[in-house]
């Protein structure tokens, strides 16, 4: 089986999807003979020409309301944010019109588009190269939200997403396009939309997150191993609408929850699987529900001793996990 | 003996009598709304009065058969043109299960409807453009000869999506016609408060394609520039932008009271160039509306009007568990 990074995941599963149905196009900005910026449509352009790796002019709210029109047609349009944090133009484009044609429309019009933009910090990208905004979206019924965190999960999500009736917005972590490699199959397959993934299995805490972070969890469990303390691990890949059956049964395993995100930690995700949590399992707890998260300050600075006290990293994570395992 | 305007447009005289019926039809439709409004019987109204000439006289420049359309909120001419009934129109006004629009779920005004190509608009102005240049975008790649045609108010011409819409379609020379209903006021603020420029049909310069100013009270006159752009688009030489000059004759909507922010004299002003008076005019000049003509249109669009009223009147509402539907797709 070949072994790929988690960016030629991408490349993959969009040069799929466009060899297998001729609607299926790129937009966005320097997507088309560039590449785009973190090269994940490297290829496309020679491959299928100018028309359907299309360059738009550098506006995200036309590259968001033309693809919703485009979809509206019946084309699938992917397209491309070049950097999660310049969505925000194209929000009222995403919440007002991608997320509530259908039900505005009582069924009659639809928009099955994926938007793809690299989110994320760890890379020196400051302020407005670094951030997580899926909490921004993710009270948005209508939408979905698909944050893989291995090669495998992005090639069968992308692919998913695109065949998705409805739209999705597909965020993918910047520092992993090269940092995560794994082996991804040759053959069609994709992964459904809505469920979760339990990445490790364990009896003695469990530790909910997505995206990057999986991965922080994973080493942080391989070195917690090593003490006796086995830990299980859940992967939510989609982080709306969330998969509260799979949320619920991992709470309930261990009944020591540990949940994760490099988002700010007031009112991001984790804040609502932790009310999940509190719902469903308050009997099954044996241990108050943690959450890590990044500080409550504006995004992540520039400046390495301040980008690093921002960004989630192994070493955090052990130590979270380690606290949580002695409570 | 020398051509009538109407005939050097190559439209017959059974076309341009077409044209006047739906524009009355739309007049006296939203002065049913009115009426019902203020007895209590619906919420909410949202007027084309003053507009009709511009909406019918572009539609009929369209192809009614394959043109794809975004409207806006006044547009009742457009999408009368466009194949909604006025049944249709009422059912969204009592905001009934059966509205196509959308089931009730949204106010009067925002119009849509897969069928007749109508793209489902929402109140957030603007946005409805980039949606017209992706449609454009669309039969550009899948090379079909259909153009979309997306209008809006001259306030709305001030959002960021008319000018990323306009420029994409510029840059990509894409078959879409965007016009503008100048009414001269957005909500309260009057034209000179809200753009900067002479004129909408100016800014079409900055986006590389033609750009006109045309009296919006003259169904002809939008007719001929609409075809023209239309002709434009479908020889792959790109989109348009038209100004319809025309005048706002109500309140901005039910909830409104006009009287605070401008003149009646001026309404009363505007009423002389009222579109439905004038088009009239011209058409029984030309002996096209008799009275005979005239008396059965009016007994037509009465009975219409009032069939339609007392249909969506008794019609079912949605029930309330369909607040739950179509979040997303069911399967």
């Amino acid at each position: 089986m070949p072994v790929m990074s988690y960016i030629q995941a991408v490349t993959t599963a969009l040069r799929e999807e466009m060899q297998r149905d001729k609607k299926v196009f790129i937009l966005g900005e320097d997507v088309g003979k560039k590449g785009g910026v973190f090269r994940a449509t490297d290829g496309l352009y020679e491959t299928f020409g100018e028309a359907r790796v299309l360059d738009t002019p550098l506006a995200e709210s036309a590259i968001a309301g033309v693809g919703i029109g485009a979809a509206m047609y019946g084309m699938r349009p992917v397209a491309e944010m070049q950097f999660a944090d310049f969505i925000m133009p194209a929000v009222n484009q995403i919440i007002s019109e991608a997320a509530k044609m259908r039900y505005r429309s009582n069924n009659d019009w639809s928009v099955p588009m994926t938007i793809r933009a690299p989110y994320g910090g760890g890379v020196h990208g400051a302020l407005y190269h670094s951030q997580s905004v899926e909490a921004i979206f993710a009270n948005q019924p209508g939408l979905k939200i698909v944050m893989p965190s291995t090669p495998y999960d992005v090639k069968g999500l992308l692919k998913a997403a695109i065949r998705d009736n409805d739209p999705v917005l597909f965020f993918e972590h910047k520092r992993a396009y090269r940092l995560l490699k794994g082996e991804v199959p040759e053959d069609d397959y994709v992964l459904p939309i809505g469920k979760a993934d339990v990445k490790r299995e364990g009896e003695d805490i469990t530790v909910i997150t997505y995206g990057l972070c999986v991965h922080f969890a994973l080493q942080a469990a391989e070195k917690l191993a090593e003490d006796g303390i086995n830990a299980h691990i859940l992967d939510l890949r989609t982080i709306y609408p969330l998969d509260q059956e799979a949320i619920i049964e991992a709470a309930k395993k261990t009944g020591k929850v540990l949940l994760i995100t490099e988002d700010n930690k007031e009112g991001s995700i984790i804040g609502e699987v932790a009310a999940i949590i509190a719902e469903h399992c308050l009997f099954d707890l044996d241990a108050p529900i943690n959450r890590l998260a990044g500080p409550d300050v504006p995004s992540m600075p520039y400046a390495p001793t301040m980008e690093k006290y921002f960004m989630m990293n192994p070493d955090k994570v052990e130590k979270a996990m380690r606290d949580l395992a002695e409570y | 003996m020398t051509k009538k305007r109407h005939q050097e447009l190559d439209l017959t005289d059974e076309q341009v009598l077409e044209m006047y019926k739906t524009m009355l039809l739309a007049r006296k439709l939203d002065e049913r709304m009115w009426l019902l409004n203020r007895s209590g019987k619906i919420p909410f109204v949202i007027s084309c009065q003053g507009q009709e000439a511009a909406q019918v006289g572009a539609a009929f420049a369209l192809n009614r058969k394959e043109d794809y359309i975004a409207p806006y909120y006044r547009d009742m001419g457009v999408v009368l043109a466009f194949g909604m009934t006025a049944k249709e129109l009422m059912l969204s006004a009592f905001a009934k299960a059966d509205d196509p629009n959308s089931g009730g779920r949204q106010m009067p005004g925002h119009f849509g409807q897969k069928k007749n190509r109508i793209l489902s608009g929402s109140s957030p102005v603007t946005t409805q453009v980039p949606h017209a240049v992706g449609v454009a975008l669309a039969a550009k790649m899948e090379k079909k000869d259909f153009v979309s045609f997306v209008t809006l108010g001259e306030g709305s011409s001030n959002q960021g999506d008319f000018h990323e819409g306009l420029n994409f379609a510029g840059v990509h020379k894409l078959p879409v016609i965007t016009m503008v209903e100048n009414n001269k006021y957005a909500i309260s603020v009057p034209y000179d408060r809200q753009v900067a420029s002479n004129n909408i049909a100016d800014r079409a310069q900055g986006y590389g394609m033609p750009g006109v100013t045309v009296d919006g009270n003259d169904p002809l006159a939008v007719y001929q520039v609409i075809k023209e752009a239309r002709d434009r688009a479908t020889r792959g030489e790109g989109p348009s932008l038209i100004e319809a000059v025309c005048y706002r004759l109500t309140a901005h909507s039910s909830d409104d009271d006009d009287r605070t922010y401008r003149e009646k004299g001026e309404v009363e002003e505007a009423k002389k160039n009222d579109s439905v008076i004038t088009f009239a005019s011209y058409l029984k000049e030309n002996e096209i509306l008799t009275d005979s003509v005239e008396q059965r249109l009016n007994d037509e669009i009465t009975k219409i009007i009032n069939e339609a009223t007392d249909f969506a009147e008794n019609a079912a509402y949605a029930q309330a568990e369909d607040t739950l539907k179509y979040v997303y797709e069911e399967k």
